[in-house]
């Protein structure tokens, strides 16, 4: 799917990136926290989350994500908006919680991508 | 690039906001010098976890890293509290992080073993009291 299709499917408004929305994405993963997203994620090209700071943008940067979606209605300020775009990130805004957001990509054929994870 | 080309931040205390300012510096520098991306990759995690590390474990301290045509050294000089048992601190899961740190995302005691993951070498100088190095390399 592209960050558009996903964009749909979540009721999604763009924050950040309104020129970007037809990049193919292949996988996503979920989390408020960055550790685990850090330590877990391998090759995914969307992040979800609900934890509003800079080093969620950070995060995403040292990942190569193409797009990040804010879920349960977080809005992030316009400090964090601005250190995505100089990155060239994708924003969404859903009102959908972290599990709905995540289960309407998934049933849309979004995968959970390769795990990075185990040590 | 055939000389190295050495690169240092100051990493100040406390400003959680600004943590991992240097690693997306180094990160751009990599990729416009064209190191592959899979090596730009694993610089860029290691070095931010260690980097986060440094700030919300550590009082700062400074960042040097040394970029060559056939690996990249990172070293990690910090003035904090030390780590009193390396192994422990190594293990998956362990943290001695507070509840304040958690509420910003991290602090699930994932940093130093996902540090060694993604690099060829690395080894922890500490002395209690006075600081920790990590000195990490990742090959080209
Ligand atoms: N530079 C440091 N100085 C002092 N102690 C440290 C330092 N780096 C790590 N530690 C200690 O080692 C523990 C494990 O570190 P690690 O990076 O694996 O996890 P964390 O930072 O607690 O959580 P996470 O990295 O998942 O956000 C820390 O909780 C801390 O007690
Ligand atoms: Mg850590």
């Amino acid at each position: 799917m592209t960050v558009r299709d996903a964009m749909e499917i979540l009721n999604a408004k763009v924050l950040v990136g309104e020129d970007n929305l037809d990049q193919e994405v292949k996988s996503a993963c979920g989390s408020d926290l960055m550790s685990d997203v850090l330590a877990f994620s391998k090759d995914h090209s969307i992040l979800l989350t609900g934890l509003c700071n800079p080093q969620v943008i950070r995060t995403a940067e040292m990942l190569d994500i193409v797009c990040l979606i804010f879920v349960r209605g977080k809005m992030p300020d316009d400090t964090i908006l601005e250190m995505a775009k100089e990155r060239g990130l994708v924003v969404l805004w859903t009102e959908h919680r972290m599990f709905s957001s995540c289960g309407r990509l998934y049933q849309a054929g979004l995968g959970a991508g390769a795990f990075g994870g185990a040590f | 690039m055939a000389e190295a080309i050495r690169l240092t931040y100051e990493i100040s205390p406390d400003d959680f906001t600004r943590a991992g300012e240097a690693s997306s510096d180094v990160k751009k520098k990599l990729k416009s010098l064209g190191v592959p991306p899979e090596a730009v990759r694993k610089v860029s995690i290691a070095m931010y976890e260690g980097e986060i590390n440094m700030v919300i474990h550590a009082k700062g301290g400074l960042i040097t890293v040394e970029i060559s045509p056939d690996q990249i050294l990172m070293i990690l000089a910090d003035k904090g509290p030390g780590i009193p048992d390396i192994d422990q601190a190594m293990q998956a899961g362990w943290s001695t992080a507070p509840n304040e740190i958690r509420s910003l995302g991290f602090g699930a005691g994932m940093g130093l073993p996902n540090m060694k993951k993604y690099t060829d070498e690395m080894t922890i100088d500490t002395v209690i009291g006075k600081g920790t190095t990590i000195t990490m390399i990742v090959k080209i």
